[in-house]
């Protein structure tokens, strides 16, 4: 094809964007779309299967079997939703192998927060109701982009996340009105998490590098600081019904703009986490690389037994 | 990495009786009868169905989007397949 060519591809494509159209696996697209998506869909993916991580820790140690079943249902939900993720992005040419692949030496990305730790029962609490809730804020807009197997993935995801969100608050909810240890737990659960959960919106605009590009192809409907403010002012309140204090002493309403100022976020901590330095990248990488290889014999087996079944079927019929 | 990857299903899914299976996306699996199973598991954890179908991806056959004009523009000149072609006076009922 010839330059000319391609940049009249290129016009038609944004144009069809444009209109809202739906841009589906086989239709022509940039390189760029192709390359964009694949990377973010497959970041998105491993956030989903890496946040199984951290929850993991908790199941055998739920205190009771009515947070036990919700808290296995899901972390097994997020493995769904890492699992809707990964063929909505292997529609683009990537294969699975590769994807892992990418995960594993580390060359692709997942969300940050999970390289936090969860020493406490409360953790479980502050990642249904802020982490989750961070993620729902990010996941709405999405059921509208342009790309249709990402949309009819998120759309799947977004009816499944409002329960985790729900359940995380009701572990806060019965922490906060139980004894003062309790409630402290809570609290300190809440230190933890907040400034993280604000990070986990993105940087800031002007060190936004994709927002542009992301915008126009609907890959981003809101920008990253009016999608943390959205959070900041949603979750403030819930935070007044639990009689918990957000660890922020700049946190102010501001009646002018209709909405909660807040202070300065240590984006060299957000930096350090996302290269790595972060208190558990290395266990969680440990963690899914070993569970990965010591299941290659299953999935060997699994492969040979099919074979087996089939070799046997084909002598059948003969 | 082991030997051989898993094939690609797809995955369809009636949600209830009187209505069809329809795509509900994909996944991998060994053979047809753990594709079954991990649907189960991946596309229908809240009562979203009451029948599944897998197909291995390889033997769908889809047209090319490339195509779509000798495909699907002829029959978009041919009006008198619809009712409104028809020109009836006002007072004709039932039809």
């Amino acid at each position: 094809m010839s330059e000319e060519q391609i940049k009249n591809l290129e016009e038609q494509f944004e144009a069809r964007i444009a209109r809202d159209e739906k841009i589906e696996p086989k239709d022509w697209m940039p390189e760029k779309y192709r390359q964009t998506h694949i990377r973010q869909i497959s970041q998105h993916a491993h956030s989903e299967i890496v946040g199984m991580l951290p929850e993991g820790n908790w199941i055998t140690r739920a205190p009771s079997l009515r947070r036990k079943v919700a808290l296995l249902a899901k972390v097994q939900d997020e493995a769904g939703h890492g699992l809707y993720l990964y063929s909505a992005c292997e529609t683009l040419g990537i294969s699975r192998d590769v994807l892992y692949e990418q995960l594993h030496s580390g060359k692709a990305k997942y969300s940050s927060i999970f390289n936090y730790p969860t020493v406490t029962w409360a953790d479980m609490g502050a990642i249904g109701w802020l982490v989750d809730g961070a993620a729902i804020i990010n996941q709405v807009p999405l059921c509208s982009t342009s790309f249709g197997p990402y949309a009819r993935a998120m759309v799947r995801v977004c009816k499944e996340e409002s329960f985790h969100q729900r359940q995380g608050y009701e572990i806060m909810l019965k922490l906060c009105n139980g004894t003062p240890e309790q409630k402290e737990m809570a609290q300190d659960a809440l230190n933890r998490w907040w400034w993280p959960s604000l990070m986990m919106l993105g940087p800031t605009d002007d060190a936004s590098v994709h927002t542009e590009q992301s915008m126009k192809w609907k890959l981003k409907r809101k920008t990253n600081d009016e999608l943390r403010q959205q959070f900041i002012d949603q979750t403030v309140p819930q935070a007044d019904i639990l009689g918990l204090t957000i660890p922020d002493p700049d946190l102010k309403w501001n009646e002018e703009r209709g909405s909660y100022d807040f202070g300065e976020i240590d984006w060299d901590e957000f930096w350090q986490v996302v290269k790595g330095h972060g208190p558990c990248n290395k266990e969680r990488m440990k963690a899914r690389v070993g569970a990965w290889e010591r299941g290659e014999w299953v999935r060997d087996a699994a492969m040979a037994y099919a074979e087996k079944q089939q070799e046997r079927k084909e002598k059948q019929a003969v | 990495m082991g030997t051989k990857n898993w094939p690609l299903w797809e995955i369809f899914v009636r949600s209830k009786n009187g209505l069809e299976h329809r795509h509900f996306g994909s996944l991998h699996a060994a053979d047809a009868e753990m594709a079954l199973e991990n649907a189960r598991d991946v596309y229908t954890r809240r009562n979203e169905g009451v029948s599944i179908w897998v197909v291995e991806s390889k033997n769908i056959t889809a047209s090319n989007p490339e195509h779509n004009g000798e495909m699907f523009e002829p029959a978009q000149d041919k009006v008198y397949r619809h009712p409104t072609f028809y020109d009836l006076p006002d007072d004709v009922k039932h039809m």
